[in-house]
């Protein structure tokens, strides 16, 4: 158990350094970090000086220690665009993101298991037959299309909720929420559907055919002639079974929930992280796009790294096989 | 005269006549859906490359355009001009017909161009790692892994904000094409180095590659001479498929406002400007581009699911 989680450990920082050399790079090779900084009246004094404050006039073995240092920190300096630290705007952004994904996580888990399990049960009806294949079109139609689709429906036709933005926040502490107020939770409705929308059907899929698999087994068979109602026996025995590779795929999928939401906030002008990082992109902004891609590689590392330990711990096979 | 028989001379078939015959075409004629999807993907793509033909104006060119012609519904005349649009005007009294389908254009330009760099890509890596194996088989999968880690969409954005911050402020709009080709292509060479490097492990212990190595040819000559042409087909595969989702990630990237620039919209961009008018009422300027994006994704894609069945032996 030991070798394979080092060896697991190993690679995920790996991972790590290879992205931050190219966060570091970014910051070296693209673009002069001066010319972005200051504006067209400025004197070589200005320049010198602020080279000199931002260590530009160092080698860069020695720029790229103190980056990860600080980076360590989460400190990735100044935004050339706004002008502020770069910590305090993520810092900003951040609640905004983490309230969204987490509602569309709750969402793709919470229907797509209960699709999955009703499809499987009733898996020659209507009802279910025509959950399935629209399912196919749910995941052929490109995100920012079914945002859009929402939009157009309930917002410009019924104009029951709220088009872009977040609503009303209340500040507990430094964190912005949402769920406090009527607006707030309204504006959630829609980006969460159209985020959740994709993990949603690829749940429901999952959930389905290991159902289908489980219930052909045994001890259903047995169970159903002990007098079992259908129940206990769809959530109780099949639905238990089931789970295994359903948290796996759960767990690989909040890493790319929190990446879509870029698509996402920006369909909705939600004020998160990935609006930032498009805005960020748009202008240049490397301090901005390092920080985010620091942060974002950390979150999938951590939950690839989490997922293989717990998959490890389930299936003993894998245990073997690592040493 | 001698009594020799006369030998029929051996029948060459065309490589036309051959294709017809073949088992993949043989599955095309029975599957309706293979048959629609290809008719579609057709009518689409030809509509794209003979679109200066079938346009009716140019929508590049200014001095066509007429602004009283701006927000013309679809086949209606204009309140000023009395001009008929088959699929109305956008803002600028661009015909949305034409710039839909200079647009498709640029979204198939990029989506092919961006598959093939990284079928070339990910054949030359997974080649060179599947023959050789050791350090460079190691070095080229690491960093297959390492990619792998993140969404490919997150990849392609963060390479075109790089090539972006270095192509000169100048130029950019000009090279944002090429640029957001090099992203998505570098995005998505992964699988295809994967398929291929597998591929290459398995032909390599066979006896026409040691039989060619006797002989003494070289590795790249047996690499792309006799291991290639037998691992195409997988790779056939995923590159259809691959060109639906290029197609798709690169109307997202342009729709995100990081892809193709205002003056040379991709349907992602025509996608992009349209939603700004959805709440005036003008959905045509939305709609059209919108569903053009999805007949084109969805045929696609449907085509290359169609091919990975027939193609796929086990399932026969």
């Amino acid at each position: 158990m030991l070798p394979f989680i080092l060896k697991r450990v190993f690679q995920s920082l790996l991972v790590l350094i290879i992205t931050g050399a190219i966060a570091f790079s970014m910051f070296t090779f693209v673009g002069d970090p001066i010319d972005n900084m200051l504006g067209q009246e400025r004197t070589m004094e200005d320049v010198e000086r602020l080279r000199a404050q931002l260590g530009l006039d160092q080698p860069i073995p020695v720029q790229y220690v103190k980056f990860l240092g600080e980076a360590v920190q989460g400190n990735f300096g100044v935004s050339y665009r706004q002008g502020r630290e770069v910590s305090e705007i993520i810092k900003e952004r951040a609640p905004a993101t983490l309230e969204l994904a987490a509602l569309s996580a709750v969402f793709a888990i919470v229907v797509g298991i209960a699709l999955g399990v009703f499809t499987a049960i009733r898996r020659d009806g209507f009802v279910a037959n025509f959950i399935m294949s629209s399912s196919l079109i749910g995941v052929s139609l490109p995100t920012f299309l079914i945002g859009i689709l929402l939009i157009y429906l309930f917002s410009v036709e019924l104009g029951w909720l709220p088009s872009f933005g977040r609503g009303e926040v209340v500040r507990v502490g430094w964190w912005s929420t949402g769920f406090l107020t009527e607006t707030g939770l309204k504006a959630l409705i829609l980006p969460s559907i159209t985020l959740g929308l994709y993990q949603m059907t690829l749940i429901m899929r999952l959930v389905r055919s290991e159902m289908l698999e489980v219930l052909r087994q045994d001890y259903i068979r047995f169970a159903r002639a002990r007098g079992l109602s259908e129940r206990v026996i769809n959530f109780r025995h099949a639905l238990k079974n089931t789970m295994v590779p359903v948290i796996t795929v759960i767990g690989l999928q909040l890493g790319a929930i929190i990446a879509f939401a870029i698509i996402t906030e920006t369909v909705f002008q939600w004020p998160g992280l990935g609006l930032l990082f498009i805005n960020a992109i748009q202008f240049v902004d490397i301090p901005v796009m390092a920080a985010y891609l620091m942060m974002i590689s950390v979150m999938f590392v951590v939950i690839n790294l989490l997922v293989d330990i717990l998959y490890a711990f389930i299936d003993p096979r894998l245990r073997v096989s690592a040493k | 005269m001698t009594d020799r028989p006369i030998v029929a001379p051996e029948v060459v078939p065309s490589r036309m006549r051959r294709a017809l015959d073949s088992d993949l075409f043989y599955a095309f004629k029975r599957s309706p859906v293979a048959i629609v999807s290809a008719v579609v993907a057709a009518i689409l793509i030809l509509s794209a490359v003979f679109a200066p033909l079938i346009a009716p104006t140019n929508p590049f060119d200014p001095s066509s355009l007429n602004l009283m012609n701006g927000f013309t519904p679809p086949m209606a005349p204009n309140a000023f001009t009395g001009d008929t649009f088959l699929l109305g005007t956008d803002d600028q009294g661009r015909d949305v017909f034409s710039t839909i389908l200079y647009g498709m254009r640029i979204s198939l330009f990029v989506g092919f161009a961006a598959v093939l760099f990284a079928v070339v890509l990910g054949i030359f890596l997974g080649l060179l790692a599947g023959y050789f194996g050791g350090w460079a088989d190691s070095f080229i999968m690491r960093a297959a892994d390492v990619q792998l880690t993140f969404p490919s969409i997150l990849v392609a954005m963060l390479i075109f904000g790089i090539a972006k911050g270095i192509t000169p402020v100048e130029n950019r709009d000009q090279m944002a094409i090429w640029v957001l080709i090099l992203a998505i292509g570098l995005s998505d060479w992964v699988q295809f180095a994967r398929v291929v490097r597998g591929a290459t492990l398995v032909e390599k212990g066979k006896d026409y590659v040691s039989a060619a190595r006797l002989i003494g040819r070289r590795p790249y000559a047996i690499m792309l001479r006799h291991i290639l042409p037998n691992i195409l087909s997988p790779v056939l595969v995923i590159a259809t498929i691959s060109l639906a989702l290029a197609i798709i990630a690169e109307a997202t990237l342009s729709f995100l406002g990081v892809g193709a620039p205002a003056t040379q919209p991709s349907l992602g961009t025509l996608i992009r400007v349209g939603q700004g008018f959805l709440f005036s009422g003008e959905w045509w300027i939305l709609f059209f581009p919108a569903c053009t994006l999805l007949a084109l994704a969805l045929s696609v894609n449907m085509l290359g699911d169609w091919l990975r069945d027939a193609l796929n032996p086990r399932l026969k």
